[in-house]
């Protein structure tokens, strides 16, 4: 009896040792690899959480895993500043612009829409939690078709780094912290990661590489 | 360092990071970031004079320079971006030249920003 479940034990452990990369998840990419977008336009998030940081906080951290996977990425703060200078100042403003005009203007092939749902610090008894939860939409500007959708979540309490940021995600998260004070914006390194995870190409149900990676098309 | 501790070291430290890249294929990059997503985060801050950030930005390219790999999409931009709201068109104009050479794919925005900015009607 204890050496059947210890046995049951050793093959639940061996599971998710293996399992480590893979994931159950399939995703559709017929519409994605049709497409073939090389460049992508980043609208700033929308934000449900309760802090304002939230949006630009994570906007200004999309460029790395984008670029990293092969895509040119629009100037994001230019970009921003273009919606402004057209009465756009909201996030909730910009994602109702039509494709035709992203597409005319900033020469995108595809969008990519985020939205913030967490972002903070939670404070408990004992200890406290800085998390940061996104989801993305990318959509084809010439025929409007979401390409890819994918949602990712960081926190300051999680263990290891066998999650999808990796090393990469841990080392960003270090360069971060020496630029930003962390106790002012706990969040940003958070949302860095968060990012990294989200909108990086190569694992399960990800972005596929871009034009620029050499490693397009093996995907 | 002494020659025959060296190499099992090295072979450890290389092993090492091989465990730790785990399922993604290392820390080697296809740009030279340097400061770029903070100063773009400062930027939206706002709390930092864009004089300052045009110099870390300036400061940062000559590092890339150095090491002849290449700035990320969305540099060359963003310091044309700090040049024109400093009143500095002709160093934004370069600017935004070296992002379109360096990335043909910004022609379009790159093209009318450029338009824009010869009409005077800048933005």
């Amino acid at each position: 009896m204890i050496s059947r479940s210890l046995k049951l034990m050793a093959g639940l452990l061996a599971l998710a040792v293996l399992g480590g990369c893979v994931s159950p998840k399939t995703v559709d990419y017929s519409a994605y690899k049709q497409s073939r977008p090389k460049t992508i336009l980043v609208l700033p998030p929308l934000n449900d959480s309760p802090d304002v940081k939230a949006s630009y906080s994570m906007l200004s951290q999309v460029t790395f895993p984008l670029a990293e996977a092969g895509y040119y990425v629009l100037p994001i703060a230019l970009v921003d500043e273009t919606f402004r200078q057209n009465g756009l100042t909201t996030p909730a403003d910009i994602h109702q612009a039509p494709a035709d005009k992203l597409r005319n203007i900033f020469g995108a092939d595809a969008a990519l829409y985020i939205t913030v749902t967490e972002y903070g610090t939670h404070y408990m008894v004992i200890s406290s939690e800085t998390a940061v939860t996104a989801t993305a939409k990318l959509v084809d500007l010439k025929t409007g078709t979401t390409l890819w959708t994918g949602s990712a979540r960081a926190s300051s309490e999680e263990g290891g780094n066998n999650s999808g940021g990796g090393l990469l995600g841990a080392l960003i998260t270090a360069a971060v912290k020496q630029v930003i004070n962390s106790s002012t914006d706990a969040g940003y390194p958070i949302a860095g990661v968060a990012s990294n995870r989200l909108l990086s190409a190569g694992h399960p149900a990800s972005l596929l590489y871009g034009p620029r990676s050499p490693k397009y098309g093996t995907d | 360092m002494n020659k025959y501790l060296s190499w099992p070291l090295m072979a450890l430290a290389l092993s090492g990071s091989a465990l730790l890249a785990g399922c993604n294929s290392g820390p080697k990059t296809l740009y030279q970031w340097e400061s770029y997503q903070p100063q773009v985060y400062e930027y939206f801050k706002g709390e930092t004079p864009k004089e300052a950030q045009a110099e870390a930005l300036e400061r940062d390219l000559q590092k890339i320079a150095s090491t002849g790999k290449t700035a990320p999409p969305g540099y060359h931009a963003h310091l044309g971006l700090l040049y024109l709201s400093m009143g500095k068109d002709d160093q934004m104009v370069q600017q935004f030249r070296t992002e379109k050479t360096l990335f043909p794919e910004s022609g379009t925005y790159m093209d009318f920003l450029l338009k824009n900015a010869k009409t005077g009607d800048v933005k």
